[in-house]
């Protein structure tokens, strides 16, 4: 077996095993929210049997190590869990289950991330090795200064600059990303370009200094030297020279921002109505929802759990030390 | 990819059409350059003439901070960032590269002119195999096909003597050693077939050993090609071999310049003959059946896998010198930090003063560790970069001997004058020292706990050769004042020659032999000491060509 294989199936289980005290976090952070979603559904008013009755139906009067337990058995067969709304007093049980609930808005947060990441990405990274290349030149202090500005403000102020300019003034793009199940692809484009513009402002001015960074910290280093001293083109020390040896950092911090697209996003969904998972889990911690809480925790968790494995996977074979040992 | 330059068309024959040997290849006028470090410019180089012909090798030798490297690099007008070339002509077959533009000049590097390192294993790019990189500009600059490169690389591989040439360039550069990284190195730059090639201290980083074998492969190849070199080094044994004359820079200007062998003989200027004075150091040598440090038979391992110390026996004698002698990954280093407990050995003991010390530097009494103190080869990562030289001596004789206040400050002063530094260096930190004032600090520090045994592990290896003789005189006399024993770990055999008593030969990890300096450096051999003797390189210019007959 290649010994980057293990490397890797190492990572993927630490992965694993960090997932685990993850969820363990997240319950016992849940156990500590006050309230309690009974009393939240039946009110001031109920009598102590009802509540109780209640609680015994939500399973919730069973001590917290075995709710754990049992939610955890359930999560890893792949179900989430049953939502607690749509329950009320009147008896009659509305109630979705969670991954009905949770499908739709996942894959809707999913879309505008992959649409932001997709313009973000290899924008930073363009802007990136072209401000090394030509860097305290006037065009690096441009690309420095004003993706530095689209970071220093809070995303709503953006997301409210944008919908002036570009849905009010000068264009007329939505400003409301109203979308459901039904919205064809195309559509769907054309209604989030708001809104995955936003996000892309905020995250592009951090992967595109890191890229800069990475690699003007290569370019001191003796091999770019005598890159230069064997009459290599500047273009050609930066990206045959310097670049293969940058990708660890630069993907650490992509990874960083994309897992930030998708759990980062509830007020770019709030202003723009865009019906994603950050609004479903706000939603759900103010009804004391549990179970659809646990699940998003969960979701989150592990998708930057998985990003930076990513990361690191992309870190060990872009290092030929590991990839060609002696 | 880069246009071609209808000139560079050449043909692989040792004279080309461009110029016959003996034409003035290149030529450097009244140069000056300045450098910029602390927040301001300084004069490095003040006015340098040279001129160099088509298949001539010039030796540039000097101590660090001569210019010698800056220069180098001017000759091919390049100057390093925070250097700039004030004024001056540089002239590169007919081209003035000083008012070349940045493309001109590019066109000539790695096609024309080819550059040689100091540290092949930082100077290759990690990410890319070697033939890839040995070929790169050649293929660039439209010298040769990819293909035709390739093949040409793996000939100039094997005739560079480097193993399975067919293959080795498909390695990456951590796949295979600094000896041969830096034939590797020499086999890029002969692979546009240049006019010139710039050593900057080849052979500096690489042992002994090794050394002879890259020596010899450079020196043939650059007459093979009958390619015109200057060699940078500060070596004058290994220039001996290489250069055809010699010029020697001190503080940017030009001390002298003349023929290699009249340059060896009859030095005309002061400053070259206190050069060669320095390898005339030597030392008389004593024993002593008193033994303060025995280390019995001792194996040591780093993880508890790999072995890197097989049943070592080693004994120091009070107040003598022992010289441990090896080259890299011998296991010197290793065999100090058993002594010092900093790794505890799998089996056998280290005695001192014929009790058994505890293996773990934990278990040692204060009283032990105060006894055995260590100095190291880079003085500069040894100190606190934050401290003043008062702190830093003074934090032993807190440590140890709870001195405090006046007592304190009296002893620190003792002891810098001890290490012949005056009291101005009191409250000084250690960057505003040069690197032979750090090591002698380093020195203090150890004196200051009062020890019986000082290791020494490669303390002049950084430094200049003058200075290099100011501590060894320093550690001598401390010697003969407080008989101290020194643990001596090096390479170099010409400091061992100055230095010790007894001497220790290691081979990957086992002792060869022990014994007084006289039976070592005297026949017979055995098989290991004698290469390594051999393999030091001579002020002799014939040393390397009579011991290629002799090895034929």
């Amino acid at each position: 077996m290649h010994p980057i294989l293990g490397t890797v199936l190492q990572r993927i289980l630490l992965g694993v095993v960090t997932l685990f005290f993850v969820s363990l976090i997240i319950f016992s952070a849940i156990e500590f929210l006050p309230g309690d979603f009974t009393q939240a559904v039946l009110g001031q008013a109920a009598t102590e049997e009802t509540v109780a009755a209640f609680r015994k139906e939500l399973g919730l009067d069973q001590p917290a190590p075995v709710r754990y337990m049992e939610w955890i058995q359930a999560v890893m067969s792949g179900d989430l869990g049953t939502s607690f709304s749509g329950r009320n007093a009147s008896g009659i049980d509305r109630s979705r289950s969670v991954v009905d609930l949770i499908e739709p808005r996942l894959w809707n947060t999913l879309f505008l991330a992959a649409m932001a990441a997709i313009v973000a990405v290899p924008l930073a990274l363009f802007l990136g090795i072209t401000a090394a290349l030509y860097r305290n030149s006037v065009y690096d202090r441009v690309v420095n200064a004003s993706t530095l500005t689209t970071i220093s403000f809070p995303e709503f102020f953006v997301a409210y600059i944008l919908i002036l300019f570009m849905s009010q003034l000068w264009f007329d793009f939505p400003a409301i990303a109203s979308v459901n199940a039904e919205t064809p692809f195309w559509e769907r484009v054309y209604k989030c370009i708001l809104p995955a513009l936003t996000m892309t402002l905020v995250i592009v001015a951090h992967m595109m200094r890191m890229t800069r960074a990475a690699i003007i910290n290569l370019l001191a280093s003796p091999y770019i030297e005598m890159a230069r001293l064997k009459g290599i083109s500047k273009s050609q020390v930066i990206l045959r020279h310097a670049l293969p040896n940058a990708w660890a950092p630069i993907a650490t911090v992509i990874a960083f921002n994309l897992a930030y697209l998708v759990v980062g996003v509830v007020v770019v969904e709030v202003v723009f109505v865009y019906p994603g998972i950050g609004q479903l889990m706000v939603n759900s911690v103010t009804t004391r929802d549990i179970p659809v809480v646990q699940a998003c925790a969960l979701i989150f968790a592990a998708t930057y759990i998985i990003l930076n494995l990513i990361a690191d996977i992309i870190g060990i074979v872009t290092n030929p030390r590991l990839l060609h040992p002696r | 990819m880069m246009s071609t330059d209808n000139n560079d068309t050449k043909n692989t024959d040792s004279t080309d059409e461009n110029g016959q040997k003996g034409d003035i290849l290149l030529e450097m006028r009244d140069v000056h350059i300045d450098g910029f470090s602390d927040e301001k410019w300084h004069h490095i180089v003040k006015g340098v003439d040279l001129t160099l012909r088509r298949g001539e090798v010039m030796g540039l030798i000097g101590e660090s901070g001569a210019g010698k490297s800056t220069l180098g690099l001017a000759a091919m007008g390049f100057a390093q960032p925070g250097c700039k070339i004030v004024s001056g002509t540089i002239k590169f077959d007919g081209m003035e590269l000083t008012k070349a533009s940045e493309n001109e000049k590019r066109a000539l590097w790695g096609s024309r002119i080819a550059y040689v390192a100091q540290s092949a294993a930082a100077s290759f790019n990690p990410a890319h195999r070697l033939i890839d990189q040995t070929v790169e500009s050649t293929v660039n600059s439209g010298i040769r096909s990819l293909e035709e490169a390739q093949a040409d690389a793996r000939t100039l591989y094997a005739s560079l003597q480097l193993p399975d040439a067919e293959n080795i360039g498909d390695r990456y550069p951590h796949q295979v050693s600094g000896g041969q990284l830096q034939r590797m190195m020499t086999a890029m730059a002969m692979s546009s077939r240049p006019d010139l090639i710039i050593f900057d201290e080849p052979t500096t980083a690489l042992d002994v050993t090794t050394q002879v074998e890259v020596l010899v492969a450079m020196r043939d190849i650059v007459e093979r090609f009958n390619t015109a070199a200057i060699y940078i080094t500060h070596d004058l044994a290994v220039v001996a071999q290489m250069a055809d004359f010699i010029k020697v820079l001190r503080y940017g200007n030009e001390v002298e310049e003349a023929e290699t062998r009249q340059m060896l003989t009859s030095p005309k200027e002061e400053y070259t003959k206190s050069l060669w004075s320095v390898r005339a150091l030597t030392k008389p040598e004593e024993t002593s059946d008193d033994v303060v440090i025995e280390i019995k038979n001792v194996d040591a391992a780093y993880g508890g896998s790999v072995k890197v110390l097989h049943d070592i026996n080693i004994k120091l004698p009070r107040g003598r010198t022992v010289a441990v002698v090896g080259e890299s990954g011998s296991g010197k280093s290793t065999t100090a930090r058993v002594i010092t407990g900093l790794l505890p050995p799998m089996t056998g003991e280290v005695l001192f003063n014929g009790e058994v010390l505890p293996k773990a530097l934990k278990d040692r009494s204060k009283d032990q560790l105060q006894r055995i103190q260590m100095i190291y080869q880079m003085a500069d990562t040894a100190m606190n970069p934050r401290h003043t030289i008062a702190e830093i001596i003074g934090r032993p004789l807190e440590f140890y001997h709870d001195l405090s206040g006046k007592a304190k400050q009296d002893r620190i002063l003792e002891l810098l004058h001890l290490i012949e530094l005056d009291q101005t260096f009191y409250d000084r930190i250690p960057s505003e020292l040069s690197g032979g004032q750090k090591q002698r600090v380093c020195i203090a520090r150890a004196l200051a706990a009062e020890p019986d045994v000082i290791i020494c592990d490669e303390v002049t290896s950084a430094l200049d050769q003058i200075v290099q003789e100011g501590i060894l005189q320093l550690l001598l006399r401390l010697q003969r004042e407080l008989g101290i024993s020194y643990l001596f770990i090096t390479h170099d055999i010409a400091t061992v020659q100055a230095i010790s008593d007894e001497i220790v030969v290691m081979y990957q990890g086992a002792v060869v032999e022990q014994g007084l300096k006289s039976e070592i450096m005297s026949p017979p051999y055995p098989e290991y000491t004698q290469l390594l003797l051999k393999s030091v390189p001579e002020m002799d210019p014939d040393w390397l060509t009579n011991l290629v007959d002799d090895r034929l």
